[in-house]
């Protein structure tokens, strides 16, 4: 794939290819000193040189998943208006019995791989993030790594929950296009939660189909010991069902790699959400700096005009106590009229910012709706595919377990 | 080839040694064994042509159509609703050029009680004789509804099952019991007469009594007990199996019938995507009805033969104890003769007459046997193969499914 690759000094534009090669059970110390196993993740990157299209291994290191956490995190402060892909689920989720839940299991393990391998291919394919300089470092700078991010102090930056639940409601205009994209990802959040769980739960009942069928195996294998003319024909009809019961395994295996598809959209709904939060933000802030300069200006209106319209506890004491003096209304005058000026370049440079982050917002959440049409689309097509598969394989071998039987025709 | 219409009971036949279980069951100087009808009055042993008794034994492979000369059918159902009783009659039509039947068709009404009583009549009256079995009177599991169009349409195939199986009975299709099943306009009014068609050989076999105990069961004998107890064994655990999956896919398609709506509430959501996932919202439910139709053919029409063979075995093995039975009265008979220390021990008639008892009884098990045997096979062959097209079929539906929808996930779509 071709993207923009910021080294050190400058841009060049590069084709590189990014894989998480391998994955690594490892024991160290975590910040409490206690002991602890942890996956790590081989991150390899090749540029590919034009010419001859051959691959050069630029870099490869080691990283853990809570790294890559680190690196979202990141990202999401750093570009708002962004909807940032996700991370594969922190823990095994909608699993159903033979499915194991443990996070160091080898399976989930190397479905988690795929995922992380993913998420740095949706990232580097991105226009704006593939060009941040911390991403650049994920992949290439292996010690302080994590220092570095903290350094940029993206903690502190970050909205904090209360804040941001606080504007969702409190703010008056959002844009409608919004509103809709949130209610969009709700919907989308549920449906796709509940076709997760259902799935689930119907691989664990078709297991269970073929599994039962495996114990005709052995009962037909007993039942042609005693049979002369028979006894072929059930053989291979048992034999035909044990194998039959085998196969769930790989069938259900590759559903797997299906639902792990609709789980990343799953996710990517949160991060549409999060682009909506933003705005809602950045709406509310902007809505309340409008507040306050309209209350100044009344402030100053009225101390010009003496009269007073609205209850302030400075007109309450100033009655109370007596008139204020005509130079301090005027150095109060004077204040207001220089808090409103600043006050309406905010107000200003906010209407801007909003602005700004609605098109830049919307632009990348056109580009991700492409993105994700393409892709389900995708998905549903290798879904129909796998069914169309298995059901000739599957149908193919019933046909050979009676071809014994079949054959012998009336001599039997 | 013309079969001849003999009286019923011809003289020495040889009998062609069957190996059906592997065995080796050669013999020497069981040659000549007499072979009776078991439906004449074991006195009157008229000397018949024995090549024409041949002839019917060999006609059995022959009996595809051509030569066939009887026919019955079970079909259309129908419900009584009377003060006391709603129960069903099923019709039963009989074509047939053969002499024991005044016309050349017939067709009558009979519930399942009148089954009921034919079979107890040919057990009585064809006591040597393996008597096909009868579905369940009544029905064990669950609150199944009798009058259920799939309860009766089963229960329909198994009598008509019944009903060919004995037509196709060199022996039994001939029974005056049967022919009265199939002719008589008021069948209550022959059930009342009762005793007087009691054949005697089939009472003097009933009348065996009981105290007499087998030393050895002749191996061949031994075999086919071996073989039932195996075979009803193996056929009960694939009945178990069976129903565990019937249960497993039942379970399955109710997630199923879940599953598909889902992508359509999705679909719903969307713009771009709405008609890829109604499309598969469509297909998911059409595997649903294929399964739904499997499971129905499973329940319908592959447990019910199951079950009609572990019946079929049971009693079979009651006829080999009646067998037994008979070779005990008669070595026992013998024996006491032996002890009798006289110098030139003549056979008294008695002991005679538990002999030709005993070896009619051989012989006519042997080829029923035989006959069962082929007829399992071919019933087997069907069942199995029939399972399986059934299968195939189901998957078969869920590929056209799944194909019919791969160019309507392609599609290239005009964004709104």
């Amino acid at each position: 794939m071709n993207f923009l690759h910021m080294t050190e000094n400058n841009f060049s534009l590069k084709k590189i290819e990014i894989s998480v090669s391998e994955a690594e059970k490892r024991t160290g110390r975590n910040a409490m000193n206690m002991q602890e196993t942890y996956t790590a993740y081989l991150i390899e990157t090749r540029s590919v040189e034009h010419s001859d299209g051959q691959s050069v291994l630029t870099d490869s290191l080691w990283r853990r998943y809570s790294e890559f956490e680190l690196l979202r995190n990141y990202l999401l402060v750093y570009y708002p208006h962004i909807v940032v892909p996700p991370l594969p689920e922190k823990r095994a989720e909608f699993v159903w019995h033979k499915l194991s839940a443990d996070n160091m299991d080898p399976d989930f393990v190397e479905r988690r791989r795929i995922g992380l391998e993913n998420f740095l291919l949706r990232v580097a394919s991105h226009p704006i993030l593939c060009r941040d300089k911390i991403f650049y470092l994920f992949l290439t700078q292996e010690g302080n790594w994590k220092e570095t991010v903290n350094e940029t102090g993206f903690q502190l930056k970050a909205d904090s929950r209360l804040k941001a639940l606080n504007a969702t409601f409190r703010v008056k205009n959002p844009d409608k296009r919004f509103i809709e994209l949130k209610h969009y990802s709700d919907e989308l959040q549920s449906v796709i939660s509940h076709l997760l769980r259902v799935r689930a739960r119907v691989a664990d009942r078709l297991y269970g189909v073929y599994k039962v069928h495996g114990n005709y195996g052995r009962v037909f294998s007993e039942w042609s010991a005693i049979e002369k003319e028979m006894g072929d024909g059930l053989q291979s009809a048992g034999h035909h069902m044990d194998v039959y019961a085998a196969s769930i395994d790989d069938i259900l295996e590759d559903e797997e790699h299906y639902a792990d598809q609709l789980k990343e959209y799953l996710f990517y709904a949160e991060a549409l959400r999060a682009v909506c939060r933003k705005h809602e933000l950045t709406q509310y802030d902007l809505e309340t700096a409008a507040q306050d300069l309209a209350a100044k200006k009344q402030q100053c209106e009225e101390l010009a005009t003496g009269t007073v319209r609205t209850f302030s506890l400075k007109g309450m004491t100033t009655k109370l106590f007596g008139q204020e003096t005509p130079e301090q209304r005027e150095a109060r005058i004077k204040m207001l009229e220089e808090q409103i000026k600043e006050g309406e370049q905010q107000l200003k440079s906010k209407n801007l910012e909003g602005r700004e982050f609605v098109k830049n917002a919307w632009a990348d959440i056109e580009r991700f709706k492409e993105q994700k049409n393409h892709d389900l689309k995708e998905a549903l097509i290798s879904y129909a595919v796998m069914q169309i598969s298995m059901c000739k394989k599957v149908g193919f071998g019933f046909s050979e377990g009676m071809s014994i039987f079949r054959s012998a025709g009336k001599f039997l | 080839m013309e079969i001849e219409r003999d009286p019923p009971c011809p003289g020495p036949v040889r009998v062609m040694s069957v190996g059906v279980w592997g065995l080796d069951l050669e013999q020497p100087g069981s040659q000549d064994l007499i072979l009776p009808n078991g439906g004449t009055p074991a006195g009157t042993a008229s000397p018949a042509s024995s090549s024409s008794l041949l002839n019917r034994l060999q006609l059995d492979d022959d009996m595809d159509g051509e030569t066939r000369d009887l026919f019955v059918t079970v079909d259309d159902p129908k419900k009584h609703v009377c003060t006391m009783e709603t129960y069903i009659t099923y019709r039963i039509t009989t074509k047939s050029t053969r002499v024991e039947f005044d016309l050349p068709e017939y067709s009558v009404r009979r519930r399942y009680q009148d089954f009921d009583w034919l079979r107890n009549k040919l057990e009585e009256s064809q006591p040597t004789h393996l008597i096909p079995p009868l579905p369940e009177k009544f029905v064990v599991k669950g609150v199944v509804d009798r009058f259920s169009e799939e309860f009766v349409e089963t229960r329909r195939k198994a009598l008509d099952k019944f009903l060919k199986r004995i037509t196709d009975h060199p022996v039994l299709s001939f029974n005056e019991h049967f022919n009265v099943f199939l002719t008589a306009k008021d069948l209550n009014a022959h059930k009342k007469q009762g005793m007087a068609l009691l054949t005697r050989v089939g009472e003097s076999v009933k009348h065996v009594a009981g105290g007499y105990k087998l030393r050895n069961r002749p191996l061949e004998f031994a075999a086919i007990g071996e073989y039932l107890d195996t075979f009803a064994l193996k056929l009960g655990t694939i009945d178990r199996i069976a129903q565990r999956i019937i249960k497993e896919e039942i379970e399955y398609l109710v997630e199923l019938r879940e599953y598909g709506p889902v992508y359509s509430t999705w679909s719903a959501l969307e713009a771009e995507l709405a008609e890829p996932l109604e499309g598969v919202s469509a297909c998911i439910g059409n595997c649903s009805t294929a399964l739904e139709e499997l499971t129905d053919d499973m329940t319908e029409d592959f447990l019910p033969v199951l079950r009609e063979y572990i019946l079929y075995s049971d009693s079979m093995k009651s006829v080999l104890k009646k067998r037994d039975q008979v070779q005990a009265e008669y070595e026992a008979k013998l024996e006491a003769v032996a002890l009798r220390k006289e110098e030139r021990p003549k056979v008294p008639a008695d002991v005679e007459k538990c002999q030709d008892r005993m070896e009619c009884f051989n012989a006519d098990l042997k080829a029923d046997m035989e006959r069962w045997q082929n007829n399992k096979r071919q019933d087997f062959r069907q069942l199995l193969m029939g399972m399986a097209d059934k299968n195939i079929q189901y998957y078969e539906k869920c590929l056209l499914a799944w194909e019919s929808i791969i160019p309507l996930l392609q599609e290239k779509q005009e964004a709104k």
